[in-house]
């Protein structure tokens, strides 16, 4: 598919290219590399590491669940071990890993060779880490947050939840929304003018326009959630403000409002960038271009608009006026729209298609099982007088575990198999992929499907035990039982990755003749993504004849020069010569990172992190001359 | 022991029964349909559909992708309409259930949250037909009852599935709801917004009667607490308020006034002790009182040196609090 070694030697000099574009050699290389693949693989793996973490919490409470009145955690840790797996795997593993798969695929599906940004991408990636560190860090230390992912005030505010706990929980935040912002950031930029040549705005893979409403999204949510955290509660905690805390006059309906307003976004931050997953993937194995692309465009951007109008669904039981439940109600119907018409664009692929029934196949159709299910229960949630009796209670707890692991996390594993030959150059065990995922999909059920029953039996969420007289138990013990089998469907899941990273045949460039851009580069891709930049004249570029494909010419291989081009149609507008590899980005995160840790403890530490993180950016700022090699 | 909104024993809960019944086979059937499709997908191979070869694909004729086209129109029209459809089920049973204003008659009963159990207060013109207990709510069967939702520290959420949905008390707010018990029963309910350690164990339990035995029983909860009528009841009193238990309980007609813990004027007269953690036994009344750090911990309920000789009296004294 992709041209001749001999074709492309003929314009492009890799030799240069590559001492141009490669990260320097050691460790120092390794702190200071800003090349996006580099930093798209950390922020994967970290994430999936926390997703350990995260995962192995929850077998602790299903354990503490597993029979009435057990006696294997004690009430306060089982609330600081729910605390810290809600915390963990929104803020620690969803979010960030959906920012990895961005940072490594974007660049590549559009075909240029960095982020737009690379020094605040690796920023990000450092910020993130050191916020992920600096959680556990604490619980180390025992200073453990126990008042749920959400922390509603009075509860979290300073008379009722002494220590240090829920301080590190809202100074984390921070840190994951930096990072978070910066990434969306890069990514709005990358994709908006970093495309190739010819790659209209009506060209681009639905991987990237899920990428680009997410980042939007992510812009306009994520300041809400620092104003919740950060502003509100946390200054309510260590300076004495008033904002939420009602024993001082604040109101703890505004840090409810704020908060949802972004954490409601903040599901469809995790979720689009899994519909985009979704499409990638079928696309490649059903053999024919996604059905429906304008449809599933409009759908997404509405998705975005839509999920900033739904928030008070998280509220409903708080007693609102008639006609801003009806509102609500109906912004909440009418998200089921919008994912409705992606559902049904995907299934007349399918229909059309011709199906290659590969492991990533069998998580796309984990996911239709899954999602549509946790789509039913969430029309149940939108609708006031059902969500009267359901919130709070574990019929919850299974829609949003239907609809995130269903929506985003089958659909990321699904990825994972898709794009495992992308970034490790050998192609993934396709026996052990399918073996896990059918352990998955079954532990998944048995452990969530029961819980819709034991909400509607009147299970609340969040107790650490329940008495025995309620009849909870068996439906508690299968979900426990089905924990497990997740358990083992993750490790079959790791040890295949492990496994085929170094024994899996090699993969060659594109071992799927896929349809999108990052195929073409080399498998894992070299330091400068392509070797020529390639010119797109259709959707599907690499299903584009051979003698149709052009490529830029003209780029200078000796600096880093990447295309600039313009937003609707990508023409050429100038070339721009990106920064050169430094320690800058991770010592100012290092700065920032002190100052805020130590913010919680007093707030002089703020001004650590200020002269700390001033003296980050005049050195990540200091004027250099561009990178140069020698022809 | 049920706490299920399946089991409807009350209007509001029998509306939402109702509507949950037709959403889930509404949703059910569609769910099986979009899963039908899918799996029906991995079956076919394009059986009467022509395909034109690109390079490395398969892109369908013009004439599948319009036909397509169709069918996700449709699809998708008729989507809109069954949200719409439920949308407006939706709201006009939210209008009758959750009216911000109690129907006229209503039995106004002022509900408070607190860690973690529930004061509970029936309102009155009369100061002196105020009634003030805790952790159980009697109700007359077929009469309306406003709960008034309060908060004394952080947020809780009052919930009895059996009769209706749920409405959260907040400090500094006053919320409402109205639930109507349609048979004489007992119902439990439970707090169901997270507040702190003892969260799991904040139930409390609705009692709906037959209005004339609902009125005996507020008549005789009006009542101060009944003498004790033998000695060990006698010297049991004489325990309760001399030891620190006064420093939080009241008991009508004693010294004993104060307002922190639950009322115990009639504590004999309830189902269950620590807001529905135990059985209201004497054994388990004098595990409470022993220990209850070890029953509940963080409670709130101090551990007051009792000796074994002394718990006895205290116990009968407190079950003949009828």
């Amino acid at each position: 598919m992709t041209p001749a070694a001999s074709e492309q030697h003929a314009y492009a000099d890799v030799d240069v290219l590559r001492r141009t574009w490669s990260s320097k050699p050691g460790l120092m290389g390794w702190l200071s590399s800003i090349n996006h693949q580099e930093i798209g693989r950390r922020y994967i793996l970290t994430a999936f590491f926390f997703l350990l973490v995260g995962g192995l919490e929850a077998l602790l409470m299903r354990l503490q669940l597993a029979r009435p009145e057990n006696t294997f955690l004690s009430a306060g840790r089982y609330n600081q071990i729910f605390t810290l797996h809600g915390t963990t795997m929104m803020f620690l593993f969803a979010v960030p890993v959906m920012e990895g798969m961005g940072v490594y695929l974007v660049p590549l599906m559009v075909g240029t060779r960095n982020v737009a940004f690379p020094r605040l991408n690796a920023f990000g990636y450092w910020i993130y880490l050191a916020g992920g560190l600096f959680l556990y860090g604490c619980v180390f230390f025992n200073m453990i947050p126990d008042a749920g992912w959400f922390a509603y005030p009075p509860l979290s505010g300073p008379q009722f939840s002494p220590g240090k706990g829920v301080d590190a929980w809202a100074q984390m935040i921070t840190f994951t929304e930096i990072s978070a912002l910066c990434v969306s950031v890069e990514l709005v930029v990358t994709i908006l003018k970093m495309r190739a040549p010819g790659m209209s705005l009506s060209r681009m893979p639905m991987f990237c326009w899920s990428m680009l409403v997410q980042s939007f999204m992510i812009i306009f949510a994520m300041p809400a959630v620092m104003m919740a955290s950060t502003v509100f509660l946390l200054n309510d905690r260590t300076l004495g403000t008033h904002f939420v805390n009602p024993a001082e006059g604040g109101d703890p309906l505004l840090y409810q409002h704020v908060f949802w307003f972004f954490g409601h976004p903040e599901v469809y931050i995790i979720f689009l960038p899994a519909l985009g997953m979704i499409s990638s993937i079928l696309e490649t194995h059903t053999r024919r271009h996604i059905f429906g692309y304008p449809a599933l465009v409009l759908s997404l951007v509405g998705n975005g608009f839509i999920a900033f109008g739904l928030w008070v669904h998280h509220m409903f039981a708080t007693g609102l006026p008639q006609i801003g439940e009806a509102y609500f109600t109906a912004a909440s119907m009418m998200i089921a729209i919008t994912s409705g018409v992606q559902i049904f664009c995907w299934l007349a692929t399918l229909w059309s298609g011709r199906l290659q029934p590969t492991t990533a196949v069998h998580f796309v159709f984990g996911f239709i099982f899954i999602f549509v299910m946790g789509g039913m229960t969430g029309v149940i949630l939108a609708s006031i007088p059902l969500d009267l009796q359901t919130h709070d209670t574990f019929f919850v707890v299974a829609h949003f575990h239907y609809v995130l692991i269903g929506g985003a996390l089958f659909p990321l594993f699904g990825a994972f198999h898709y794009w495992f030959p992308k970034l490790t150059g050998r192609m993934i065990d396709e026996r052990l992929g399918k073996l896990s995922f059918w352990i998955l999909f079954v532990g998944f059920n048995l452990t969530f499907f029961p819980m819709h029953w034991l909400g509607v039996v009147g299970m609340t969420r969040r107790v650490y035990t329940y008495i025995p007289g309620l009849g909870w138990g068996p439906a508690n013990l299968m979900a426990t039982t089905g924990a497990f089998l997740i358990l083992l469907g993750g490790i079959i899941f790791i040890s295949n990755a492990l496994r085929s990273r170094t024994a899996g045949a090699r993969a060659g460039n594109d071992p799927w003749e896929a349809s999108t851009l990052e195929w073409e580069a080399e498998s894992p891709p070299a330091p400068y993504n392509f070797a020529n930049l390639p010119v797109v004249t259709s959707r599907t570029p690499l299903w584009t004849p051979l003698a149709e494909r052009p490529i830029v010419i003209g780029m200078r291989e000796d600096r880093r020069e990447i295309l600039i081009t313009n937003v609707l149609d990508a023409e050429p507008h100038h070339r721009s010569v990106q920064p050169r590899p430094t320690l800058w980005p991770m010592l100012t995160a290092l700065g920032f990172a002190i100052g805020l840790a130590g913010s919680i403890f007093a707030f002089s530490w703020y001004y650590v992190a200020s002269v700390l993180g001033m003296i980050g950016l005049i050195g990540w700022f200091w004027p250099e001359r561009p990178l140069r090699v020698d022809p | 022991m049920r706490q299920s909104m399946w089991h409807a024993s009350g209007l509001n809960a029998e509306h939402i029964h109702q509507l949950g019944v037709v959403f889930g086979l509404l949703l059910s059937t569609i769910f099986l349909i979009v899963v039908g499709v899918a799996l029906l997908s991995v079956r076919r191979r394009h059986r009467g559909f022509d395909q034109e070869r690109l390079e490395g694909s398969h892109e369908p004729s013009a004439r599948t992708e319009a036909r397509l086209r169709w069918i996700v129109g449709v699809a998708t029209g008729v989507t809109i309409l069954i949200l719409f459809g439920l949308t407006i089920v939706s709201v006009s049973v939210g209008k009758v259930i959750s009216a911000s204003v109690a129907p006229a008659g209503s039995l106004f009963v002022d509900v408070t949250g607190t860690q973690w159990w529930w004061k509970i207060r029936y309102a009155s013109d009369d100061p002196s037909r105020i009634l003030q207990t805790a952790n159980e709510i009697h109700i007359p069967v077929g009469r309306p009852v406003a709960i008034r939702g309060n908060a004394d520290d952080v947020i809780h959420s009052f919930w009895v599935p059996n009769l209706q949905g749920k409405r959260d008390l907040i400090p500094g707010r006053t919320t409402l709801e109205w639930l109507q018990a349609d048979k004489p029963g007992e119902y439990r309910g439970q707090c169901a917004e997270f507040c702190g350690l003892q969260h799991a164990h904040m139930a409390f339990w609705v009692i709906a009667e037959p209005p004339d035995r609902f009125k005996a029983w507020f008549e005789q909860q009006l009542q101060p607490a009944v003498e004790p009528s033998d000695e060990d009841q006698r010297r049991g009193k004489e325990i309760f308020l001399k030891s620190g238990c006064v420093l939080c309980h009241a008991i009508r007609g004693t010294d004993a006034g104060a307002q922190i813990g639950p009322d115990l004027t009639h504590f004999g007269s309830r189902k269950t002790i620590a807001a529905g953690t135990l059985w209201n036994t004497k054994g388990n009344l004098a595990g409470w009182i022993a220990d209850p750090q070890n029953i509940k911990p963080g409670t709130h309920m101090a551990t007051v040196p009792i000796g074994s000789a002394e718990m006895q009296p205290l116990i009968d004294y407190l079950e003949s609090l009828k």
